[in-house]
């Protein structure tokens, strides 16, 4: 299917490369927050908190993105259940951040308004604990990890592949949505988890708490980008798209691909997780509706467009998709639907591998 | 409020004189002027004591008086005449004659509260013996039994003719018995009650079964121990019937899913690509069958109960229209790239939802039952509606044409031929690109259907497709391909073991759990229940 070269010769990156990773680290970690908290709001170069909290969030599904493509771009397994890994991990953190409102809610009580309405007289035993940092950042690694580890330790020990694992993984994000939407079952129903006021003792609503999570978000974007390289240069990753390209010839050559397809699923799920932690403080919610298959589908169609199996393509396609959302359900909000419906047939007819291979192809066919 | 009641106990007594009148056959009644005149008195308990004496009578013709009385339609004339004025018709209140002319002078015949609950127990009281059958059901269930009204349930059961009404008076006779000081008339209320079902007599029942803190005199013990009977016999029978109706409700919804996965196994079987506008298939059905309801009630407004029957083709041609324009245009390029079919053609579903919204608005369509097709067969407590009964027969009937379609024409040899090896049925002369195209078309199709029948039993909006697919996938799954047998078990078993868990567990964690079990049953059978064998399975 794809021609390779041998990577584990190649650098990890190339000079260029290395010069745009830090160009890239040095604008989120040092320019951003610069001209977000330095500069005055009447200067041009200002960025508004609106500008940052939209880069942040379009950060974080960037890293689902990049998750996304390493299972699906580089193992050939299609999730369309990502949405949940992503959700889990934010309403993980989002458990902490629910405890540190404290009696800052609408009835001055010690448990969430939710638990208030509900008429709950203590929190039920999966809350405790959760009010310290560092185990609501376990259970951020934790949950969705130990749910890819199950579910996908029962779907590939059957050998169920392809179309059978990609509707069975929509049917464990469905169910989930109905779960999380049920009041019962104690994370806030329909409403999710919102109106978070500090973070480590930090006002979330402070543009410097903002700013840190920015850049910490931009160093975790970079960090999965260089994993993913260093993975996919190693022979770890060679046997990842054998898996994809044909994965009864490597069974033949002696490989169980068991233990490679859980290992990269259960990771994309645990980077999928951790994206979802970190976008529920700057974006200020979380609720079911991430769970929807819908959504799932989405971030399959984000990595479609910029292209499986490349490095940058998938952030690209986050970034493209992305931006196209907010102008369509800004400005023609009847029309985003249509748009996103034809994406979906566009890429898959006449750019099978997406945007990043298309400029590759583009320039390769200049050479020549 | 208690004075009222108070009323309400004193009436129970001239009542029973009324029926004593009705029982001796007696059927001239004394109801005149004389009687109606403290009507007209100022003083609100002449009044009273005028409907008493009315409702002693035990005349049924008396309804009219006392109904207009309440409603506020009874005008008096200076020289005392009672007449009824109702949306302009004017009755004489005693003879019932229609009078011609409206007097020139009258004034309303004005009741104030109490009375007026006293005129409503009276009313409901008389409409017992009134002549119309469905006004005597209605007056049986409004009857609360207790021992001030069993004469008059007795009498009212002794005249009855009508046996839903019987029915109903037995009960009620028999319910009031049970507070009978009488040992004899107990046991025997307790053994008419047995035979019942409803929930009320078990309850009433219950609460003989409680032993007595002293002693218990040997007559109690005797009626107590009926009672424990009584009500271990209704609760066997309850659960029995609860069963019943679980079974019912579980085949009808493993019905909708086979019809909703016949279609979505025959192309995932073929083209092992599922059709995630698969759901857009029964929204455009169901639109279909909207639009052919709407063409009835415009231009055959006669004949607007058959239009269903009019619709379940207009549905299947549209959609495998549909299906086969898609298959065309989009799917055939995506051969062999299963993952990118499925992104491709939720796609389509989107572009089709989004399509929908803005031809028909985002807002439900309203399509109607046929009126042979609502109400239902009532066993006792449990209702099996006409729709839900028609929607089994109709998925039965849709299985039994694709299963002739697919084992007795050459199309569905063809079609069987490339599910099980499409390069040796290329090689032997199989067209297969127009095989795949009928098959598509066929999947759609019966996609239609389903949404067709779907309209009858739930809303017709652009969402539709969305809340049956995830579950339908479920049964494809579980059914394996490339037989039919597979998803017919498969649909089956999930619609029943999904309503035998819901009470137990409620609707979501059943969802959830019928998730856990086909994943672990997976495990013993990946490729679903019914697999294909041979070496051509695994390519």
């Amino acid at each position: 299917m794809t021609t390779f070269t041998i990577p584990g010769r190649e650098p990890l990156f190339s000079g260029k490369g290395w010069a745009a990773l830090l160009a890239f680290l040095l604008a989120s970690v040092v320019l951003v927050p610069v001209l977000f908290l330095a500069v005055p709001e009447s200067s041009p170069f200002h960025l508004s908190a609106y500008f940052v909290t939209l880069i942040g969030k379009i950060m974080c599904y960037c890293v689902v993105a990049v998750a996304m493509n390493l299972i699906w771009g580089y193992t050939g397994i299609l999730s369309l259940g990502h949405g949940v890994f992503f959700a889990l991990g934010g309403y993980a953190f989002g458990m902490y951040l629910m405890r540190m409102i404290g009696r800052e809610g609408q009835y001055q009580s010690d448990l969430p308004d939710f638990m208030v309405f509900l008429d709950w007289k203590a929190y039920p035993w999966y809350w405790s604990f959760t009010d310290q940092f560092w185990y609501s950042a376990l259970l951020v690694v934790l949950v969705p990890g130990l749910l890819a580890f199950v579910f996908g330790y029962f779907a590939f020990r059957s050998r169920i592949k392809g179309v059978y694992f990609s509707i069975i993984t929509q049917a464990l994000t469905f169910a989930f949505m109905l779960l999380f939407f049920r009041n019962d079952t104690g994370f806030g129903g329909n409403n999710g988890f919102t109106d978070f006021k500090r973070i480590l003792g930090f006002r979330i609503s402070d543009p410097g708490t903002r700013a840190t999570l920015f850049a910490i978000t931009a160093l975790y974007l970079a960090g999965c980008l260089v994993l993913t390289r260093a993975l996919i240069r190693s022979k770890y990753g060679r046997v990842l798209t054998a898996i994809r390209d044909s994965e009864s010839r490597l069974m033949f050559s002696g490989y169980n691909p068991l233990w490679f397809k859980l290992s990269v699923w259960t990771l994309s799920g645990v980077l999928c997780g951790i994206a979802g932690a970190l976008y529920v403080p700057q974006v200020g919610i979380i609720n079911p509706s991430e769970m929807s298959p819908a959504n799932s589908i989405e971030i399959a169609i984000w990595v479609a467009v910029g292209g499986r199996g490349t490095l940058l393509g998938p952030i690209l396609g986050a970034g493209i998709v992305n931006g196209a959302k907010s102008f369509f359900t800004q400005s023609f909000p009847e029309y985003w639907l249509f748009f996103l419906g034809i994406l979906f047939v566009v890429v898959t007819l006449f750019l099978p591998k997406g945007v990043a291979g298309w400029i590759a192809s583009r320039k390769s066919g200049d050479k020549t | 409020m208690t004075s009222a009641l108070g009323r309400l106990r004193a009436l129970a007594v001239p009542l029973v004189l009324a029926l004593m009148f009705l029982g001796s056959g007696q059927s001239a009644f004394a109801f005149d002027a004389e009687m109606v005149s403290g009507l007209l008195s100022e003083e609100a308990s002449d009044k009273a004591d005028a409907i008493e004496k009315i409702v002693a009578s035990g005349d049924p013709t008396t309804l009219g008086l006392l109904a207009a009385l309440r409603d506020g339609t009874l005008r008096v004339t200076p020289d005392k005449k009672l007449f009824i004025k109702e949306r302009g018709v004017l009755k004489d209140a005693i003879s019932g004659a229609d009078l011609e002319a409206e007097p020139d002078e009258s004034e309303k015949v004005t009741i104030n509260n109490r009375l007026r609950s006293q005129v409503d127990s009276a009313i409901a009281g008389l409409r017992i013996f009134s002549k119309d059958a469905k006004e005597r059901l209605v007056a049986a269930k409004a009857i609360e039994p207790s021992i001030d009204t069993l004469p008059m349930l007795s009498k009212a059961l002794a005249a009855e003719t009508d046996a839903k009404v019987r029915e109903v008076l037995r009960l009620a006779e028999a319910s009031a018995k049970l507070q009978s000081p009488d040992v004899a008339q107990q046991l025997a209320a307790i053994e008419s009650l047995a035979a019942s079902t409803d929930p009320k007599v078990r309850t009433q029942l219950q609460a003989l079964t409680s032993p007595p803190s002293g002693t218990e005199t040997p007559e109690a013990a005797k009626v107590r121990t009926a009672a424990v009977e009584a009500v271990a016999a209704i609760e066997r029978r309850l659960a029995m019937y609860d069963i019943v109706g679980r079974l019912f409700t579980g085949v009808s919804l493993g019905s909708i899913l086979l019809l909703v996965a016949l279609g979505l196994a025959i192309t995932y079987g073929l083209l092992g690509v599922i059709n995630m506008a698969h759901g857009e298939m029964l929204m455009i059905g169901a639109y279909a069958t909207y639009l052919t309801q709407q063409v009835f009630r415009s231009h055959f407004p006669d004949h607007i109960d058959w239009y269903l029957v009019c619709a379940v083709p207009v549905s299947f041609a549209i959609a495998a229209a549909i299906g086969m324009l898609l298959e065309r245009t989009v799917i055939r390029w995506l051969y062999g790239r299963p993952l990118e079919t499925l992104l491709a053609t939720w796609g389509i579903s989107l572009f089709l939802i989004q399509l929908v919204r803005q031809v028909f608005g985002a807002q439900n369509v309203e399509v109607a039952n046929p009126s042979w097709m609502s109400g239902g067969i009532e066993l006792t407590n449990l209702v099996l509606p006409y729709n839900r009964i028609v929607i089994i027969g109709f998925s039965a009937a849709v299985l039994l044409l694709v299963w002739l379609m697919l084992t007795r024409t050459r199309l569905g040899l063809f079609i069987r031929g490339v599910t099980q090896n499409r390069t040796m049925a290329s090689c032997v002369g199989v067209p297969t690109g127009k095989v795949d195209l009928m098959a598509f078309g066929l999947g759609s199709g019966i996609g239609g259907l389903a949404g067709c029948a779907l309209s009858q039993i739930g809303n017709v909006g652009p969402d539709l497709g969305q809340s049956y697919i995830i579950d339908s996938f479920m049964v494809v799954v579980l059914g394996g391909v490339g037989q039919l047998l597979g998803t017919v078990y498969a649909a089956l078993g999930l619609g029943v073991v999904a309503k035998f868990l819901e009470p137990f567990i409620g609707a979501v964690p059943t969802k959830i759990l019928i998730l856990v079990l086909i994943i672990a049953f997976i495990q013993k059978r990946p490729q679903g229940l019914f697999a294909l064998k041979g070496r051509s399975v695994e390519s």
